[in-house]
């Protein structure tokens, strides 16, 4: 079947990715009066932040687990409402699997023509996916970030998640991964997802290997932030609520068990992550979290050719400018792309991008003058907070001193450091070389999972940010319908069926 | 209940689960073994990145079960070492 | 001899292994790491199947004696060398008459190719078409790991005494006043004493050759290879269609490129192209991707459910008749070209490797290699002084 078309099939601004970010941004330029594609390889709208299961689903994970929820159906309530209408295409199911910026006719010149995004449609369920291009004049991407993990022996036992992961199955599908869970790594985002897995009668331990007197720091930024500090207000009264001990200054060091996780062995961490000799303590759990932060997912961007900067918390992350628009003309990115902030942040900046586009075209704003100055000033106030919880949470130094050689560093192609390591003293540099001759990061996912590791082991080398220019997995016979001639001619590669 | 069946046995679930939201729901933790090592996995990310919870879906292997919404009657199977050969 | 090689690349680490064997001091600089150019962007097809008859298919045969020799020496494992063959298809009975007569002058220049029926077909690869009319099984085609390759044979020549600077950029060189080559100057302000220089910079090579002060024209061309998911060994051969023979006998414009298909150690199966030709090489064109994509499940129907998980691209470093250069410059004393190599650089790095030790010790190549030098010689490309062609900027 084929979508319903927008009138000229080229939409005003197509968007990627339905969390707070690319919601807002699709929000504000329908309500700016353009044409709009919102696209997200997820089911539904929402994101990670918003995470929940399918309208109408009798799935009910309770609301204790979402904030904003008044934002996220004000959002919603309009893009749906103009989906309707005709004027924005959903697209949930769709991957943009890869994208090609049309050659600028000079440096920082506009393209001609629009940009167009190629879509794998996994809608129609397995062996049934499709290919599609959609044109758009301009793009906003909204990617967000996925979990950071690092190995550690046993963290490919079944039952260790990432921390994403147990709130993903929580917020998704209602489902609370073990009865006896260890959350550790560090950052805030350990908190909600202990809290909301103590609320539903889990014994929760949290292993957060910095040090809360670096929060104290930070505090004087969360002092413009209110919103910040009842949330962590409530997150600091749940935890006592639910009896989950914090273990400061605390890692998950090892995991236990045979085909599934049954203990955990977690260690005190000196000042420079290194293990308090002595400090080893062996902690039953059905359940691990783990989670040192968050990487962008940039594979889009850095495929289009965007600049990236270095942000707060060192992760590369696009450059954008005081409209999100980035380096190549025609797109803009806002959200955890950006700089990972969370999802207030993201939201403002799905909202600026939207007006970036909107001025550009000469349409009045949406948010007004004064609006846009309170946009302004809460991202400004948002990023600080963002640096200083950065600066607080760093990934210690001394965490490659807990991975053995015989460690797994590799999920897919199953590299140990030791592998990783011995390719180091043969003198390979940075996490792309080390791929090249041990193949750690040529798996499945691209290296997504492993390659903070890697760089931590290896240094990060050069071209630091990995160019994916496939985005998800395509099945070839997708990319061989879509090439449009008949198999045996093969001659000239047809264009794609449009959207 | 709803339920889909893995490797011939059904599996409960909630309309709005994923498959591997279901399986961790029903104590399962892992339906498929990696290519090298034979180690067992089941979800690790919950968002689609990782790979490590493929399954095989209606008999198209290789998909992820963090992703693929359940629905009643589906045919699920464990995925030994890499994918069958088709 | 003091001899510095200028890039360290597949072709760059040959050329110092060959000339640290003559006998050669040789240091090797790269301004990255090894094998991070070209070499890590391609496939390892060692093929000598895909060539016409001509210099380049003698210089493949000759590099593919070399590569197996080198296998046994230096360990097929550290090469990940595989001697598995290539077959090629016939997509359609009117491409087996012209493939014929291509095999046939391939024959008489000594590749062995046999004849492969539907039936052989089968028995060769199980999951081709069943509708395949026919083709040809080419036993001395093979494969090699690019990247671990140049990093073992340049290791090789390091334990005979040559020395590695990777991160070094190259940026002129020091002559006498009356023009001998002196010294190899680096961005960082070192200096690398030099009796020879070699120019082994692959799709650099023009910028490098320019920088030495004998610029030869070596121009990028943009290629792709798609990588599957891991999936069991479903393609035992490095296959290919025979469809660009057709083409270029029935001198059709549709010709653009034919997919190579091959499955690789780490279980994926690589779908690259082979032949291209003019034309084929825009920006990353997900339709270029969806074409070679359609032409590897043509062949392996098995395919279509199989998943796309990388695609990488390369720039080909290719020279305006498309033959490599190799060999000592003719206006400027002291420089030897090894570069231009296009879609074989990987193929024919050892071969191009003893005829650089040749070159540079005065050997006679047609007797002690069997390779005639001639056609390789930069001096076909130049018309006069300096008027090589300035190579594009690369990004
Ligand atoms: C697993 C996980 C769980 C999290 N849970 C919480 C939480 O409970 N509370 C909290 O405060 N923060 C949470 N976060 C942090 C979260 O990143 C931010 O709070 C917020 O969701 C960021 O908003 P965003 O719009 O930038 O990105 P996201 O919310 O991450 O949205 C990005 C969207 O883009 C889509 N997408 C990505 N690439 C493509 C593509 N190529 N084609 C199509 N679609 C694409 C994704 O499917 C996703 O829906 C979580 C992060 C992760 C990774
Ligand atoms: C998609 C694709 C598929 C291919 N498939 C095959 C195949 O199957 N079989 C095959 O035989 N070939 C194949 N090739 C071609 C092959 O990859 C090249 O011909 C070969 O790698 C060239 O090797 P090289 O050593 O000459 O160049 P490179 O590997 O590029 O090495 C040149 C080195 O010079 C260095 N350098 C450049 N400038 C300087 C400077 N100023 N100072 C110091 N160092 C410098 C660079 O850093 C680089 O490391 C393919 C190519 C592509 C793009
Ligand atoms: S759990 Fe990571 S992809 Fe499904």
């Amino acid at each position: 079947m084929r979508p319903e078309t927008l009138r000229d099939g080229t939409v005003d601004v197509a968007v990627v990715g339905a969390g707070p970010a690319g919601l807002a941004a699709a929000a504000v330029a329908l309500l700016g009066g353009l044409t709009v594609a919102l696209v997200d390889a997820g089911q539904e709208l929402g994101g990670q932040f918003w995470r929940r299961p399918p309208e109408g689903s009798a799935v009910d994970p309770g609301d204790d687990l979402h904030h904003d929820l008044a934002t996220y159906r004000s959002l919603a309530g309009t893009v749906r409402s103009a989906a309707r209408d005709g004027r924005c295409r959903l697209l949930p199911g769709h991957h943009v699997w890869t994208a090609v910026a049309p050659p600028a006719t000079a440096p920082g010149e506009r393209p001609q023509g629009p940009l167009p995004l190629h879509l794998l449609d996994r809608s129609s369920g397995p062996g049934r996916e499709r290919t599609l291009r959609l044109d758009a004049r301009h793009v906003v991407l909204a990617t967000g970030a996925y979990d950071r993990p690092l190995p550690f022996p046993g963290w490919d036992l079944p039952g260790v998640y990432t921390a994403g992961g147990l709130q993903a199955l929580l917020k998704g599908g209602g489902v609370r991964a073990g009865s006896r869970v260890v959350v550790g790594g560090t950052g805030p985002f350990l908190l909600p997802v202990a809290t909301g897995l103590a609320a539903r009668g889990a014994s929760v331990v949290v292993c957060e290997a910095n040090d809360p007197r670096r929060w104290a720091c930070g505090a004087g930024a969360a002092l413009g932030l209110p919103g910040k500090l009842v949330e962590g207000a409530g997150y600091a009264a749940a935890l006592v609520r639910h009896r989950v001990p914090v273990l400061l200054r605390h890692a998950v060091t090892a995991a236990h068990g045979t085909d599934r996780v049954e203990a955990v062995t977690i260690s005190r961490l000196d000042a420079s992550g290194g293990i308090v000799p002595g400090s080893d303590r062996r902690v039953e759990a059905d359940a691990v979290g783990t989670g040192w932060g968050f990487v962008p997912q940039l594979d889009l961007a850095v495929t289009l050719g965007a600049d990236l900067v270095a942000s707060w918390d060192g992760n590369r992350v696009v450059r954008v400018d005081e409209w999100q628009r980035t380096s190549v003309p025609g797109l803009s990115a806002a959200g955890e792309v950006c700089g990972v902030g969370g999802a207030q942040l993201a939201v403002r900046e799905g909202q600026l991008a939207a007006e970036g586009v909107l001025r550009d075209l000469g349409r009045p704003s949406v948010t007004g003058e004064r609006g846009l100055a309170r946009v302004r000033g809460a991202v400004a106030r948002h990023r600080r907070f963002a640096a200083a919880m950065a600066h607080a949470h760093p990934v210690p130094e001394g965490w490659t001193a807990w991975v053995d050689d015989a460690t797994t560093v590799c999920r897919c192609e199953e590299v140990c450091a030791g592998q990783v390591r011995r390719a180091v003293a043969d003198g390979a540099v940075g996490v792309r070389q080390v791929k090249q001759l041990t193949r750690a990061g040529m798996g499945w996912c691209q290296g997504r999972m492993c390659a903070p590791a890697v760089a931590g082991l290896a240094g990060p080398g050069e071209g630091e940010v990995a160019e994916r220019l496939v985005a998800t997995p395509v099945p070839l016979g997708a990319l061989a319908r879509g090439n449009g001639s008949p198999p045996h001619t093969l001659s000239r590669p047809a264009p794609e069926e449009k959207v | 209940m709803t339920s889909f069946r893995l490797d011939g046995r059904p599996v409960p679930f909630v309309p709005g689960q994923t498959l591997g939201a279901a399986l961790v729901a029903a104590g399962r933790t892992s339906w498929r073994t990696t290519r090298n090592e034979g180690r067992p996995r089941g979800i690790f990310c919950g968002i689609g990145v990782c790979f490590d919870c493929l399954l095989t879906v209606d008999g198209v292997p290789d998909q992820r079960a963090c992703q693929v919404l359940a629905t009643e009657d589906l045919e699920v199977g464990t995925q030994e070492g890499e994918r069958r050969a088709p | 001899m003091r001899v510095v090689v200028v890039g360290a690349g597949i072709v760059g680490a040959s050329c110092a292994l060959a000339a640290a064997r003559a006998g050669c001091e040789v240091v090797v600089l790269d301004r990255g790491q090894v094998g991070a150019g070209t070499t890590s962007r391609g496939e390892g097809n060692v093929l000598v199947s895909d060539k016409e008859p001509g210099p380049e298919l003698d210089l493949a045969l000759v590099s593919r004696t070399v590569w197996g020799r080198w296998a046994e020496e230096l360990g097929a494992d550290a090469l990940e060398f595989e001697p598995k063959g290539g077959v090629v298809v016939a997509t359609a009975a009117e491409a087996l008459t012209p493939l014929g007569e291509l095999v046939a002058g391939q024959e008489a220049a000594g590749v062995v190719a046999h004849a492969a029926g539907p039936d052989d077909l089968r028995g060769l690869e199980p999951h081709l078409a069943p509708d395949l009319p026919g083709g040809y099984h080419y036993p001395q085609d093979a494969q090699v790991q690019p990247v671990l390759a140049a990093a073992t044979i340049l290791a090789a020549a390091v334990r005979l005494g040559a020395r590695h600077r990777p991160a070094t950029e190259v940026v002129g060189a020091r002559r006498s006043t009356d023009g001998a080559l002196q010294a190899v100057l680096c961005a960082d302000g070192s200096e690398v004493a030099a009796d020879a220089v070699v120019n082994a910079a692959g799709t650099w090579g023009g910028q490098v050759g320019e920088r030495l002060g004998a610029p030869v024209p070596v121009l990028p061309r943009k290629g792709y290879v798609l990588v599957t998911q891991p999936v069991p060994a479903l393609v035992h051969h490095k296959v290919y269609s025979a469809d660009y023979v057709a083409n270029v006998a029935a001198s059709t414009e549709g010709l653009e490129t034919s997919c190579v298909v091959e499955s690789t150690r780490g279980g994926t199966i690589l779908i690259g192209a082979s032949r291209e030709r003019v034309g084929f090489d825009p920006a990353m064109e997900p339709s270029t991707v969806a074409l070679l994509a359609a032409q590897a499940v043509r062949l392996f129907p098995v395919l279509e459910r199989v998943q796309l998980m990388r695609v990488y691209r390369g720039f080909r470093p290719y020279c305006p008749d498309h033959l490599p250069v190799v060999g000592p410059d003719p206006r400027v004393p002291g420089v030897l070209h090894a570069c231009g190599h296009e879609g074989a650089g990987v193929g024919l790095a050892p071969a191009t490797g003893e005829l650089v030790a040749a070159h540079l010790t005065g050997a006679d190549p047609v007797a002690t290699l069997g390779i005639d030098p001639r056609p390789f010689l930069p001096d076909r490309l130049l018309t006069g002084a300096g008027d090589a062609t300035r190579t594009e900027d690369l990004t």
